[in-house]
This record gives C-alpha cells, structure tokens and sequence, in this order.
C-alpha cells in the first residue's frame, strides 16, 4: 500500500497540487512577517513630527481600510458588469458582437491607467472612490471578459448538445452547464483583475479617492522614506493577500468531478 | 409480434421531411418518408456524412427541418413546445455527454427534475435506473463521470436517456467510443433492456454489424439520407436493394445471416439412431442399426442426454455401450445461433448433435441443413420483393 501510494505522490499532477497547497499556506503567512517586520521596524525608530503624522496606527489602517474597499468596488463591479457581459457575448446572436467588446476592454486596460483616471476626472469633475473606482474598474475588466467567453466557449459542445438534447432550456444549460464549468477560467481571470485593481488603486489619491497611495505619496514629496516604504510595503501585502484570496476562491468554489 | 399490448413506444413517422442550410444548393436532408414502427428498435445506418444523424436530430428538433411533417404517437412535434418535446424522448450520445460536474445520481435525476417530479420519487428512480443498467447505486450514486470507465459512462448515458420513462429514445452512435468487447456486452444489454420495455428507438449507428445485431428494421440510407432500402436485416442481407446496399452490408453477407437464425427455427434431423446406454445391449443395438442401415448410432444416458457416438464395428467387441465409441464434443442447443451450430459442425465433422433447453437430445444438424436453409430465405425474399 505505501509503495504504491508513494509512487502517485511522485507524479507531477500530485507534486503540483501539493506545491499549490504549500503556497495556499505560506503566501499569508510570509505576507504577515514581513509586513509585521516592517511596520516594527517603522514604529520603534525615533521617528519625526512628519513621519509621526504618517506612521500612526489609525492613519495606517485608515488608508488600508480606504484601499480595500476601492479593490472590493472595482471587485464587484468587474463581477457585476464582465461575468454576465460575457456570459451574453457567448450566445449565438450576440457572438459577433463580441471582438468588438474584446477591443474595447483591450483600449481600457492598454491606455495608462492614470491618463484613464485622469481624463475621467477632467470629463465628470468628480473625486472620490467612484472617481477612482470606475476607471480601475474599466482597466481591469478585460481579464474577466476573456476568460468568461473562452471559458464558456471551451465547454465542450456535446455537453451543450446532451443538455438541449434531454430538455433543457438554453438558459438551463447555460447556467447549470456551460457556467459552472467555466467557473475555473473566471476566477483565475478574476485574480488577475483584482491584483490588478490593488496596484492600481495606489493611484487614487490624484483624485482625493485616498488609499495607500498617499502615504507613498506623501513619503516621496516630503522625503520620509519610512513613510514611502511603509505605503508600498503595505500595498504590495495587500496584493499579495488579494491574489492568495482568488488561489483559495479557485481551490475551493471550482465544480467538482473535474479532476 | 403477438404480445403488442406490453408496447410502451409509440409510432414516429416522418413525412417528406427535408432539411436544407441556407447557403448550401443541395438539401442535407432530402424528403424522407419513413414510418418508425411502435416498441422497435430501427437503424438508421449509412456512410459518414449521409444526414443519417440529421435526421435523426429533427425528430427531437434539435434540428429544425425545413419542410415536412414529424409526427410522434400521433402529434405533431413541430407544433409542441421544443424543450418539452425533448423531455418526453430520451436522448443518448457518443461518449455519453455526461455532465462532468454532475455526479451519477444527479445527471440521471436531471430530467425527471426537469419535469418537477418530488424529490423522494426521483431518488427512488435514480436508484431504479441505475439497477437497471447493473450499476450498484450505493457504489456509483456519487462518483463523478469522470471516475468511471467508458463503458460504465455510456450505462449512466443510457439510465439517464430512460430516467422520465420517455416512449421514444433517440441513440447516436451511442457505443462507438468503448472498446469492442464492452460494446458488445453494451449492445446485449439494450438488447435484454428491450424485451421488457419495448421503446420506440432510433439508433444511428455507420457500423452495419451492430444494425443487424440490435434492428428489427434497418434503414440503409445513402447521399441526403435518400432511403436506399428500409427492412428487416435478415431481407436486406438476403437481398440487398442495389449495388451501394450490397457494398455497406459487406463481404459475408450468408455468415452473418446465420447469427440472426436460431437453430429451433430450422428444420435439423430427428432420425439419428439413439439407444439409451443402460437399458440397450451393444448387441441389440447392432442387430437395430443394421435393421435401419446405418452406420451410426447416438448413445444416450438415463436422462437423454448425449453422450458418444458409436460406429457398427465398435459394437462387435464391446461389452457395455458405456465406454465404447467416440465422446461427443461441440453442442448446440436450440437456443443456439447457426452460426454457433456451424463451428459445431466443422469442429465434430459433419453433424453436431441438438439439444434442448433440459441438455436433452432432440436432433442432429448438418452442413446441408444450414446451406438449404440459405438458400430458402434467398429464394423466400426474391420472391417476395419480385412480387412486391
């Protein structure tokens, strides 16, 4: 029995899904100790009035809190606006519309994100989390888009046939078919949008939409380098908790039976 | 067939029914008139790309055809409801098209829960079913397709096609991915399914052995499903409408005539000599042979069943008949095919010895046996289609 359970172990199918799980528990927590070290180090030097200021656990999770909800906006709004628009494009009428939904979303997340934020600001005068959320939201919708249409149009078509063929509904195979089985591609698209959306979000301060980015900012116009390290130490934590949440998110809400 | 009252089919007839792309100048389908008897299994059977699966695909309407009328048990599918249509006919597939993330028990309940049947009365299927196909549901009911073999696979396909109790079932090609030995139980398992529950079913298939295996009628189609010939295999075997019909039934078309007659339905010989070994002196039986003129007798033992065959000269020296002659090898029984009564021959050189369903002698079968009886069914269908 070991041999022989010994012998599957060392197949690169189990050796890759093993490694996805060390990953699934050292990522966080590698995550926590440097963050920790860091924010240890910036607390206990003899920090001055200005990066007192900065370097205060309210203001810290203040920004953090602010950065987090503009990444769960732009999270929602790419769910809410990519994963139905594609579900959509799919359908065999609206398929040619398709590239060119494809091409818009490509010119979003091809232009710089900061132009894009900032012509949106010059155009609607706002500011704010929407003011930033919006245009993060167009930049990062394209992962989302793609992998729901290829994931839907990769199900093979002789489940599609199958279903139609014992009565489904062409909705009923959409949504219990064809959905399910692209969960998968959607939610590592979903990764991608999101670690996407947290870097971006670092630029929301340009318009008052607040997050980590202003303490990186405030670090670089005033030269406090621990307030610029702490800002991009946390940010880059942020992300890499983000992209750790969607590995999870895939590891677990994926359709069973695949494997 | 006498018992009609056990059907659970009903009639499909399709009539001038024509299917044509737009975009392609001939029809891929092209006005076909066929009448699917109740409780039968017909085969569409025909080269790649003859619209044989076309065709089929318009009496679920999963393809709509362009012109024609497809009535089933005497309604008009193409003024139904198209996905309640489909629920009412069962539906199988190369490869099963199970849903992968489905286990067994849910992919069979998908269409009884289509239909709104309660929850109890669908576990309660699913189980039924799965006995049915010989899947252990304690065993199966939750694993994924995925953990299963291809033949196991197709099984699920069929017990989910059969679920709602569907009067028709529609099969494509539906034992064309496992290997030939799983095929061919599958195939004795359709076979064995319906005797007990005589559905309408279409079944497409390219493979002309498995239609004459599993048809009672075959439909030989050729270019845009035109019907070249549509009737019993035993009459398109005997008699092949054309040139194109004889190429698709192949080489061998009198061997595999003779898996579809049993042995019960030819007339074997009765006349062989026979002595029941403990109440016949080899003396008595010498002096009864040569009374008869032959040179051979059977030996039988107290129940009638054979056991040597003995030569007149072996009778002379010997004592008892228990132990004299030469053992009898190869049966067949009544049950048997002619085929398998064939090797019988070949292998006991010349006459095989039948036996009934007790093992008990009733006859001896012969090379002219199968030979005239071949003969007789060419002549019989000739005849017929002279007439006709």
């Amino acid at each position: 029995m070991t041999t022989t359970t010994d012998v599957t172990g060392f197949s690169t199918e189990s050796g890759s899904r093993r490694a996805d799980r060390m990953r699934l528990f050292a990522q966080p927590a590698a995550v926590v100790v440097i963050v920790g070290l860091v924010l240890a180090w910036a607390f206990s030097r003899d920090n001055d009035e200005i990066e007192a200021q900065s370097i205060q656990a309210g203001v810290l999770l203040t920004k953090t809190w602010e950065h987090l909800v503009i990444t769960a906006v732009v999270a929602a709004m790419v769910v809410g606006i990519a994963v139905p628009l594609g579900m959509l494009l799919t359908r065999t009428w609206a398929r040619p519309a398709a590239p060119a939904f494809i091409g818009i979303a490509n010119i979003g997340q091809a232009a710089p994100v900061l132009g894009v934020l900032v012509l949106f600001f010059l155009w609607t005068e706002w500011e704010g989390l929407w003011a930033a959320a919006l245009p993060i939201a167009f930049y990062s919708l394209l992962p989302v888009l793609r992998n729901t249409i290829t994931g839907i149009e990769s199900v093979d078509p002789a489940l599609v046939d199958a279903g139609r063929g014992i009565g489904m509904s062409s909705s009923g195979v959409l949504l219990r078919i064809e959905l399910p089985l692209a969960i998968p591609l959607i939610l590592a698209g979903l990764r991608t949008s999101l670690v996407l959306a947290v870097g971006t979000a670092t630029l929301a301060f340009f318009v008052n939409g607040g997050g980590l980015g202003e303490l990186i900012d405030t670090g670089y116009k005033l030269n406090r380098v621990p307030v610029l390290v702490v800002g991009a130490v946390l940010a880059v934590g942020l992300a890499l908790l983000v992209d750790w949440i969607g590995a999870v998110l895939e590891e677990y809400l994926g359709p069973k039976g695949l494997s | 067939m006498a018992d009609n009252d056990n059907v659970s089919g009903v009639e499909i007839q399709l009539d001038h029914v024509t299917k044509r792309y737009s975009g392609s100048r001939e029809p891929a389908v092209k006005d076909v008139t066929m009448t699917i008897p109740a409780g039968k299994i017909v085969i569409l059977v025909g080269p790649s790309g003859c619209g044989k699966t076309t065709t089929m695909r318009m009496i679920n309407r999963l393809i709509e055809p362009t012109s024609g009328t497809i009535t089933i048990g005497g309604e008009d599918a193409l003024r139904l409801n198209a996905d309640e249509l489909r629920r009412k006919i069962g539906y199988a597939i190369q490869q099963a098209g199970l849903f992968p993330h489905f286990t067994v028990a849910q992919n069979i309940a998908v269409v009884p829960g289509l239909l709104g049947w309660d929850r109890k009365r669908i576990e309660q299927r699913v189980d039924e079913m799965m006995d049915l196909v010989g899947l252990d549901p304690a065993q199966f009911r939750t694993r994924y397709p995925r953990q299963l073999s291809g033949g196991q696979q197709q099984r699920v396909g069929v017990a989910r096609a059969l679920a709602a109790d569907p009067p028709v079932l529609l099969m494509d090609e539906p034992f064309g991915a496992v290997d030939p030995i799983t095929r061919g139980n599958l195939q004795d398992e359709l076979l064995r399914l319906q005797t007990d529950l005589r559905k309408t079913i279409v079944f497409v298939t390219h493979d002309f052995d498995e239609a004459v295996k599993l048809g009672d009628k075959i439909a030989v189609l050729g270019e845009a499903s035109t019907i070249m010939q549509y009737d019993t295999p035993e009459a398109i075997l005997a008699n092949p409408a054309n040139d194109t019909v004889a190429g698709f039934v192949g080489a061998g078309a009198s061997l595999k005539q003779l898996t579809l007659l049993r042995v019960r339905d030819v007339n074997y010989n009765d006349d062989a000599l026979t002595a029941v070994s403990e109440d016949t002196s080899p003396a008595q039986l010498r002096s009864r042979m040569t009374e008869a003129g032959k040179t051979y007798a059977l030996v039988l033992d107290g129940r009638r069943r054979p056991q040597r065959w003995v030569h007149v000269r072996d009778l002379s020296t010997a004592a008892s008949l228990a132990a004299v002659g030469r053992p009898v090898g190869d049966l067949v029984s009544t049950q048997s095919t002619l085929q398998d009564a064939l090797e019988a021959i070949l292998a006991e050189g010349g006459n095989a010895v039948v036996t009934g369903t007790r093992g008990e002698y009733v006859g001896t079968i012969d090379i002219r046996t199968v030979t005239d009886t071949i003969q007789q069914i060419r002549e019989e269908h000739e005849t017929g289609s002279a007439a006709s």
